[in-house]
């Protein structure tokens, strides 16, 4: 049987000046949950700031008639995050390693690469456009 | 956000990140350091002592500048990144790109 849990939702604007308040209103009530002090602080807010960057730019092409829907569920043993923007998706497994050496000194494509090392766990939808990002309670 | 501009003695342009360097003001950052290339300056130090957080649009803007100077005879360092700061460079190992210094000081006395 699954585990009971909380669940926070927020409906995102599809706008970059909105992400900090978004992650901010996350990380104060995740503060609480159980995760430590350096993992709510720094690798949730880095996780779901770069998740919600990506559901932005590349999800959602910035067209402000579109949102990115951000759901956390806490349990007792895990958080888990799942932020779903309206575009098409994308193939994650198609997303190079950023930290090669023949690709160190590109600009960008580091997003994905810093949610990966920063959350247990990372899933996908088959469509490609609603990343779940799961982090272990302390 | 914002971002201080001094020029030190010792010829440096030191650039202070106050508060983040995101997607939303990497090309204020961008700005600042062109122009100061466009003056003839060739020596740039990005001063991270007041900032909270860095996003891979930030990290980017770095690695575009770095290589920009670079390419023009000159150098981006960086200095003053705190405990999470410094994760993220070593986490994109763009700690092996770039000359990080402790503190500024120690950063401008060894530029």
């Amino acid at each position: 049987m699954a585990e009971r849990g909380i669940e926070i939702a927020l409906r995102v604007p599809t706008a970059l000046d909105v992400v900090e308040e978004a992650v901010d209103l996350v990380a104060r009530h995740c503060l609480a949950s159980g995760l430590t002090p350096r993992a709510a602080r720094f690798n949730l807010r880095v996780a779901l700031a770069e998740a919600l960057a990506n559901a932005i730019i590349y999800g959602n092409r910035l067209d402000p008639g579109k949102t990115v829907d951000v759901r956390v569920v806490v349990t007792p043993s895990l958080l888990t995050v799942h932020v779903a923007d309206q575009g098409d998706g994308f193939d994650p497994a198609l997303v190079p390693d950023p930290t090669i050496p023949e690709r160190l000194e590109e600009e960008d494509g580091r997003g994905l690469f810093l949610i990966r090392q920063l959350v247990d766990e990372v899933r996908f939808n088959d469509r490609g456009n609603a990343i779940c990002m799961v982090l272990r309670r302390a | 956000m914002s971002f201080t501009l001094r020029k030190d003695p010792r010829g440096v342009v030191v650039i202070g990140v106050d508060g983040q360097l995101i997607v939303g003001n990497r090309h204020e950052l961008k700005q600042k350091v062109t122009e100061a290339l466009d003056a003839g300056e060739r020596k740039v130090l990005v001063d991270f002592t007041n900032t909270g957080y860095i996003d891979s649009s930030g990290l980017g803007a770095l690695v575009s500048l770095s290589k920009k100077l670079r390419d023009a005879g000159g150098e981006l360092r960086l200095a003053g990144l705190n405990e999470d700061l410094r994760t993220l460079f070593e986490l994109t190992k763009l700690d092996t790109l770039f000359n990080i210094g402790d503190t500024t000081e120690q950063a401008l006395a060894s530029f």
